[in-house]
């Protein structure tokens, strides 16, 4: 892992006494509230329904046990005793009072953690595949990358006015965690054709929100050395040129869509070509100074397959499936990558509670190396387990509520938090999810629908991807009423896609019935070896629209 | 109120009609039909709209020895980025932001190349010089390398570097 | 807070705490927690009232995000917000009644 040096310390410290005095300030009166909000958003702090609302950054997802223990600490002193995990691989606390916030931030900056751009029209938190450094697919970890880019973007002087936020990320493995192109800039890292240098695929202008587009490759390949400069290019052009009379039109895929790629990209290799690349890039030596930090642990010599696991397989079903669904194929023989779902059927997808923190930070000393993931779809991750210590782990687990087995899993629902807790929500998210793991909470029955991804927003600013779920849902008001859209289709991976509406609004009682029609459509038409989504690729939207008509009939929709 | 990064200091420019005695600051809008005072670009500067593509004042800017840019808003960051590209053109006069910036914004304003703010009153009767000073010293070092500063996170990681390989060389 | 977008009478003044980011009522003598002691308006001119102790609060840092949300008045007098985002608003998540107003306050409460 990362570990800060004096420059890093010393700029989270200074940074914790700045929002101190903007706190001031804004007390006093120096500063207005129209000025406040944006530095208190680029801290993290949001104001929600009930309170503020704090965001701590995860960069790239990775953390620590000791970390993971001081965010333990914070939900218990300040807020009421939980985080909830959100889909960019940050913490959210819903009950901190800004009087505190800056404390908050002196513990975090005690444990190398911030609160820095994880809001506000400017640079985020930098996101990765959550199984870097592990995944049997990568070739290349991206967290280097990815920490250079996070410290490049920190309080950048010509990037924090931007016309709106832009976001970031990484992938280095052959199947796309991340979600590149559904990012402002997304960065797939490539092996030149012919040198075999590393480089990257960049694309931008992807987004979901309410115009949601997929990122588009302006650079087959771009010299790694060449990284910064290149960003550097993009964000002028996008910092000059973005709209800024209207906010919805103020990402930079809109830009994109209203400039055409080619000629947005024409600008940039232009404005790339002058710039003076030398005095932004970092050296060679920079980068590996990082990756040094990043170098695989020392991991054991171990056989690939464990007698001891499969002898508490065969004698335990529940925990074999468990290790079926969470597991994950490690790079290392005799290792392997676990999800904690924290997706109980009926609990709040996301939370999880102070005391599960330290439960889960224990069991990582114990069998992960102390490591510990935050993926986008709102699960923790221990990416360094003993195939011999699966089943003590397990039993750990399921002492801490924490063993369920439905990664990837119909029940495995990404939820924004909805109208429980945001000021911009339309509908409540957290509920819906709630109603529909109950409805599908038999896990045979699960494993029998397989591979399937449920995402939930609560408006069209889209915090709960539902435009990329398999199964889509989006909460909005009709006529003074929570009213439900269900899209298919959507597709996260690296042949991502937009869902397609299957039909009319529903009320909230009517989802869990319709979900489970649509589901049935898949169950009744699959083929051998076919998932939902490759069903759905293969017979369109129409029958699963026809089904839900049908459906319709019986129920009260809201139009 | 007029501020740079020593303090608060008197403005010695009017706006408007060209005048005997002050320097003359020249709106864009007007650039191409204001009467201009000889060939003096230290009596002579052009204040221009964060719209303007930079392209278009190049020709303008061995011609002056101020550009000022309009701010409309403190967080309409268009004109830091103008003003790289001003300095990258070769300006080496004195750059000027004009409008409600804030004092946290004032640091990345020297590092983008300006030299001095120009506050509307709105702004100058809550700010304080203080205020303003204050907030240049709010970090010791950044990752990014300013202008007219060569001291990045990275060039001192870069030196550290190169003065630990010759101790050992 | 704007007179053109005031919306139908009778109106409580609804905002957040700056400093604590609690919801907070507007009870005639000054901010309560608590939403049973929310005064309510139901002249233009008693709304009038609540909207400068908003503007003034707000001018002065106590509160942000202000706001005069419309309300019916249930069997014992009580306000209930009309929209379900505000009665959410003064209760507290519906899926953590552990939590807010909804736990604290727990007598009379709107239901969401
Ligand atoms: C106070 C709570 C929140 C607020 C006010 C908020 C606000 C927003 C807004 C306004 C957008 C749309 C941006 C645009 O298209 O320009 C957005 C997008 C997004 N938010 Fe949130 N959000 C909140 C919480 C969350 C949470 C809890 C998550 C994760 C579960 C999240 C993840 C995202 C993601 C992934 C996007 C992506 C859309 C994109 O990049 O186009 N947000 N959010
Ligand atoms: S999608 Fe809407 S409701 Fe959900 S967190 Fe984002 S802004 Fe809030």
């Amino acid at each position: 892992m990362y570990r800060y040096d004096e420059f890093d310390a010393g700029f989270v410290r200074e940074r914790v006494a700045l929002f101190r005095d903007q706190v001031q300030r804004r007390i006093d009166g120096s500063l207005t509230e129209d000025e406040f909000k944006p530095l208190r958003l680029k801290n993290g702090v949001y104001l929600q329904l009930h309170a503020y609302m704090l965001r701590v950054a995860i960069p790239y997802g990775t953390l620590s046990s000791v970390q993971l223990r001081q965010l333990a600490l914070i939900g218990e002193r300040y807020d009421r005793g939980y985080g909830h995990l959100t889909t960019r691989q940050n913490i959210q606390f819903n009950w901190p009072k800004l009087r505190d916030v800056p404390d908050i931030l002196d513990l975090l900056a005690d444990v190398e953690m911030h609160c820095i751009q994880t809001s506000g029209n400017c640079i985020r938190n930098v996101t990765a595949d959550h199984f870097a450094g592990v995944a049997a697919d990568e070739w290349i970890d991206p967290r280097p990358v990815c920490e250079l880019i996070r410290q490049w973007s920190t309080a950048h002087p010509e990037f924090s006015y931007l016309p709106r936020k832009f976001k970031i990320a990484v992938t280095g493995a052959s199947h796309d965690r991340a979600v590149v192109k559904a990012h402002d800039i997304g960065l797939r890292i490539v092996r030149h054709p012919d040198t075999g240098a590393h480089g990257f695929e960049v694309s931008v202008g992807g987004g979901l929100g309410r115009t949601p587009m997929i990122g588009k490759v302006i650079r087959d390949f771009l010299p790694q050395e060449e990284l910064l400069a290149y960003l550097e290019a993009v964000m002028r052009v996008y910092n000059l040129e973005g709209r800024r009379d209207n906010k919805y039109k103020a990402r930079i895929k809109i830009l994109v869509h209203e400039t055409g790629t080619e000629a947005l990209k024409a600008r940039i290799e232009h404005e790339f070509a002058q710039l003076d690349g030398p005095s932004i890039n970092a050296d060679p030596e920079e980068l590996a100074r990082i990756a040094a930090y990043f170098a695989p642990p020392h991991y054991e010599e171990l056989p690939a397959v464990s007698a001891r696991l499969e002898a508490a397989k065969s004698a335990n079903p529940v925990f074999a499936d468990w290790i079926d669904t969470n597991g994950f194929a490690h790079k290392v023989a005799g290792y392997r990558a676990i999800t904690i779902s924290l997706k109980g059927i009926g609990e709040i997808p996301g939370d999880i509670t102070s005391a599960q923190m330290r439960q889960v930070a224990d069991l990582a000393d114990r069998y992960s190396l102390s490591e510990i993931r935050v993926s986008h779809n709102q699960n923790l991750i221990l990416p360094n387990v003993k195939n011999d210590d699966l089943f003590a782990l397990w039993q750990g687990l399921v002492e801490a509520g924490l063993a369920t087995a439905n990664v990837g899993l119909i029940t495995d629902i990404i939820a924004c938090p909805g109208l429980d807790y945001c000021a911009l929500a339309t509908a409540r998210s957290i509920p819906i999810a709630q109603a529909i793991a109950k409805r599908f909470a038999d896990p045979a029955r699960q494993r029998e629908i397989g591979p399937l991804n449920l995402n939930i927003s609560g408006c069209i600013n889209a915090c709960g991807h539902h435009h990329v779920g398999q199964i889509g849902i989006l909460g909005l008001e009709k006529r003074g009423q929570e009213s439900y859209q269900i899209t298919l289709g959507g597709d996260p991976t690296e042949q991502a896609a937009i869902g397609e509406i299957v039909g009319p609004g529903l009320t909230a009682e009517a989802v869990p019935d319709a979900i489970e029609r649509l589901v049935e459509v898949y169950l009744e038409a699959r083929q051998v070896g076919e998932t939902f989504i490759d069903t759905f690729r293969r017979i369109g939207i129409g029958p699963f629209k026809l089904a839900f008509q049908h459906n319709l009939e019986g129920a009260d929709h809201v139009a | 109120m007029l501020l740079d990064r020593t303090g608060r200091k008197p403005d010695l420019w009017t706006r408007g009609q060209p005048d005997d005695h002050a320097p003359v600051l020249v709106a864009w809008e007007e650039w191409n039909t204001q009467a201009r005072l000889g060939n003096d670009p230290d009596r002579l500067g052009v204040e221009i709209p964060n719209t303007l593509a930079i392209e278009d004042l190049r020709p303008v800017l061995s011609q002056v020895g101020l550009v000022a840019i309009r701010f409309g808003a403190f967080s309409d960051g268009r004109g830091l980025s103008q003003a790289r590209l001003i300095r990258r053109a070769g300006f080496t006069g004195v750059l000027r932001a004009v409008g409600p910036l804030i004092p946290d914004e004032f640091g990345f304003a020297l590092q983008c190349g300006f030299d001095e703010v120009e506050l509307p009153e709105s702004s100058a009767h809550r700010q304080s010089e203080d205020e303003w000073l204050r907030s240049l010293a709010a970090y010791s070092h950044t990752y990014q390398q300013g202008y007219r500063s060569r001291t990045s996170i990275l060039a001192q990681r870069r030196l550290a570097r190169l003065s630990k390989g010759q101790s050992h060389a | 807070m704007s007179a053109t977008k005031r919306p139908p009478l009778p109106v409580i003044l609804l905002a957040n705490h700056f400093l604590d980011g609690e919801v907070v009522f507007w009870s005639g003598q000054g901010w309560s927690r608590n939403p049973q002691e929310a005064q309510t308006a139901s002249t233009q001119a008693e709304a009038d009232v609540l909207e400068e102790a908003g503007r003034l609060a707000f001018a002065r840092a106590e509160v942000v995000d202000a706001a005069l949300i419309d309300v019916s008045l249930s069997a014992d007098g009580q306000p209930v917000p009309n929209h379900f985002r505000e009665r959410f608003k003064i209760s507290g998540p519906s899926v953590r009644t552990d939590l807010g107003k909804q736990a604290e306050f727990a007598k009379d409460q709107a239901k969401g």
